[in-house]
C-alpha cells in the first residue's frame, strides 16, 4: 500500500465519520403545523414522492384530530400539546387531512392538503 | 293445500310531494293470511311481533339554534313547517325518527340544554307521539352526549315495531366519527336473536360507509358495523349529516341520506366546495325536506304474494321528489316458503 493510498483512505474515513457515518440516513424534514379552530396552518404542505417527512402538529386551543387514511395519518392533539407522525408517501397526488375530532361549528371545514409531487 | 308462492313480495314505493320537499313512502305488501301470514308468524316467533302495515317519518338535521346566512328564516321555520306537513298527512305515521343534529352546537351547557328543549317543544307538536331520536355531532360532540342523555335519554338503543327491528346507532358522541368497539359489540348482541331475513332499519347520523371522508362524510369504524349488518339480508340504513339525498347500496344493505331542515349542501361530485347552498328568498325551503316510509297495506289480504325475493332499493322520480323501493331477497326463503 503506497503512502498516497493510505492518506486517501484516512481522508475518506475521516470525512465519513464527520458526516455521521456512511450508513446513517438523513434525518427527515420536519414540517411544523399549528391547529386552531377552525384551520390548520399552513393550509398546504408539499412533499416529494419518496421523501420522508415528520409532520409535527401543535394545538393552540382545543382537542383536534389530524386524519388522512390513505397516508396512515391519525393523530389526536390535545390543547397545548404537540404530536407528530413520520411518513414517506410513495404516490403522487393531493391528500386532504381533516380534523376528525369535533371542535365546534366550523369543524366540518377544518382541513389541510398534502401535495405529493 | 297451500297456493304456490310467486316469490315476489314488495315494499311498494309511492312518492308524494310535500309543499316544501320530498316525501318518500315504502310499502310492504304483506297479507295476513296464506303463505304471507305464515311468514309473518315465523318472524313473529323471532321478534315477538308480526309484520304489519304501518308508516313512519324520518326528519333530520334541524339544527335548532343556528342563525346565519345559509338560513335567515328564523332558525326553526322549516322544522315547524315539516311538523305541520306531517300532521296534515291523511294517514298518520306511527313513528317519527330524527337522525341527528337536532340542535346546533354551543359550548354553553345551559344553552345546549335550552336548544334541546326548544327542539322538544316543536317536536311535541307532532300528532305522532312515538318519536325516536339519535344525536348528531352538533348535539353530542362537545360533551360525549351528556346533555343529550339528560334531555332525551340513551344515544343507542333498539326496539321492535310491528315486526320490524329498529336500531338507533350513535356514531357521534365519541367526538370522532366512530361507533366504538363497545357499541358494535352491543349491536351484534342485539341482532343475534334475529334470522338473517328479519327486516332491520338502522338509523344513525353519519354515513356508515366512506361517502366523502375528506368532507367528513364517513364513519371510521363503519366497515366493522357493516360486517355485523352484513349477516342480515334486509337492512335499511337511514342517516342524515350530509344535508342532501343520497342512495348507496352494499351487498346486504341500502343506505339513504335525508335532507336537512336547515340548509342544504351541494353535490360533492360537482366539484363544489363544502359550504351550504345559497339561500333562495323566493323559495326558502328549497332542498329541505322530510321522508315518510310507509310500510304496507296495499296488497290484497290473503292473496298478496309473500315469498320474499330480494332486497332492492330503487329511486323513482315523482313530482320532483325521489322515493325508494325495497324487495326482499329470494334467499330469504326455503323452497317451501319458510324462512331460512
Amino acid at each position: 500500500m503506497t503512502p498516497m493510498f493510505r492518506w486517501c483512505a484516512r481522508a475518506v474515513l475521516a470525512t465519513a465519520l464527520l458526516a455521521g457515518g456512511p450508513a446513517r440516513a438523513a434525518a427527515p424534514r420536519v414540517i411544523d403545523i399549528s391547529a386552531k379552530r377552525f384551520e390548520f396552518n399552513p393550509k398546504e404542505v408539499r412533499i416529494h414522492k419518496g421523501e420522508t417527512v415528520t409532520l409535527r402538529v401543535t394545538s393552540a386551543d382545543a382537542t383536534h384530530g389530524f386524519f388522512q387514511k390513505p397516508l396512515g395519518i391519525d393523530l389526536t392533539i390535545d390543547k397545548g400539546k404537540t404530536e407528530e407522525v413520520t411518513l414517506t408517501p410513495q404516490q403522487a397526488g393531493r391528500y386532504t387531512v381533516i380534523c376528525d375530532h369535533f371542535c365546534g361549528a366550523g369543524h366540518g371545514n377544518m382541513h389541510l392538503d398534502i401535495v405529493v409531487e | 293445500m297451500a297456493r304456490p308462492l310467486d316469490r315476489r313480495t314488495f315494499l311498494r314505493v309511492t312518492t308524494a310531494s310535500l309543499a316544501f320537499g320530498a316525501l318518500h313512502r315504502v310499502g310492504y305488501a304483506l297479507g295476513a293470511t296464506g303463505p304471507g301470514g305464515e311468514l309473518s308468524g315465523q318472524l313473529a316467533m323471532k321478534n315477538g311481533e308480526r309484520i304489519a302495515p304501518f308508516s313512519f317519518v324520518q326528519l333530520s338535521d334541524t339544527h335548532v339554534g343556528f342563525q346565519g346566512p345559509p338560513n335567515p328564516t328564523g332558525g326553526t321555520r322549516a322544522f315547524e313547517r315539516a311538523v305541520e306537513v306531517v300532521n296534515a298527512l291523511p294517514q298518520q305515521p306511527e313513528l317519527v325518527l330524527f337522525t341527528g343534529d337536532l340542535t346546533h352546537d354551543t359550548e354553553e351547557e345551559g344553552q345546549r340544554a335550552a336548544r334541546m328543549k326548544r327542539f322538544r317543544d316543536i317536536a311535541s307538536r307532532l300528532r305522532v307521539k312515538e318519536v325516536h331520536l339519535i344525536p348528531g355531532e352538533h348535539d353530542a360532540g362537545f360533551d360525549g352526549g351528556a346533555v343529550f342523555r339528560d334531555v332525551f335519554g340513551e344515544t343507542s338503543y333498539s326496539f321492535d315495531h310491528r315486526g320490524v327491528h329498529f336500531v338507533a346507532l350513535d356514531n357521534v358522541s365519541r367526538a370522532k366519527p366512530e361507533v366504538g368497539a363497545e357499541r358494535i359489540a352491543w349491536l351484534e348482541k342485539d341482532l343475534a336473536r334475529f334470522p338473517a331475513t328479519a327486516p332491520i332499519v338502522v338509523f344513525t347520523h353519519r354515513p356508515l360507509f366512506d361517502l366523502r371522508p375528506d368532507w367528513e362524510w364517513f364513519t371510521r369504524d363503519g366497515d366493522q358495523v357493516m360486517r355485523v349488518l352484513g349477516r342480515y339480508e334486509n337492512v335499511t340504513v337511514l342517516y342524515g349529516h350530509i344535508h342532501r339525498e343520497h342512495v348507496h347500496e352494499e351487498p346486504h344493505s341500502k343506505h339513504f341520506a335525508a335532507r336537512s331542515l336547515m340548509w342544504a349542501f351541494p353535490d360533492p361530485d360537482s366539484g363544489a366546495e363544502k359550504k351550504p347552498l345559497p339561500f333562495d328568498p323566493a323559495n326558502p325551503f328549497k332542498n329541505l325536506g322530510a321522508r315518510v316510509v310507509d310500510v304496507g297495506g296495499r296488497g290484497s289480504p290473503g292473496a298478496a304474494p309473500l315469498a320474499l325475493h330480494e332486497v332492492e332499493l330503487t329511486l323513482r322520480e315523482h313530482s320532483g321528489t325521489e322515493g325508494f323501493q325495497q324487495i326482499l331477497r329470494p334467499s330469504s326463503l326455503q323452497p317451501d316458503g319458510r324462512l331460512t
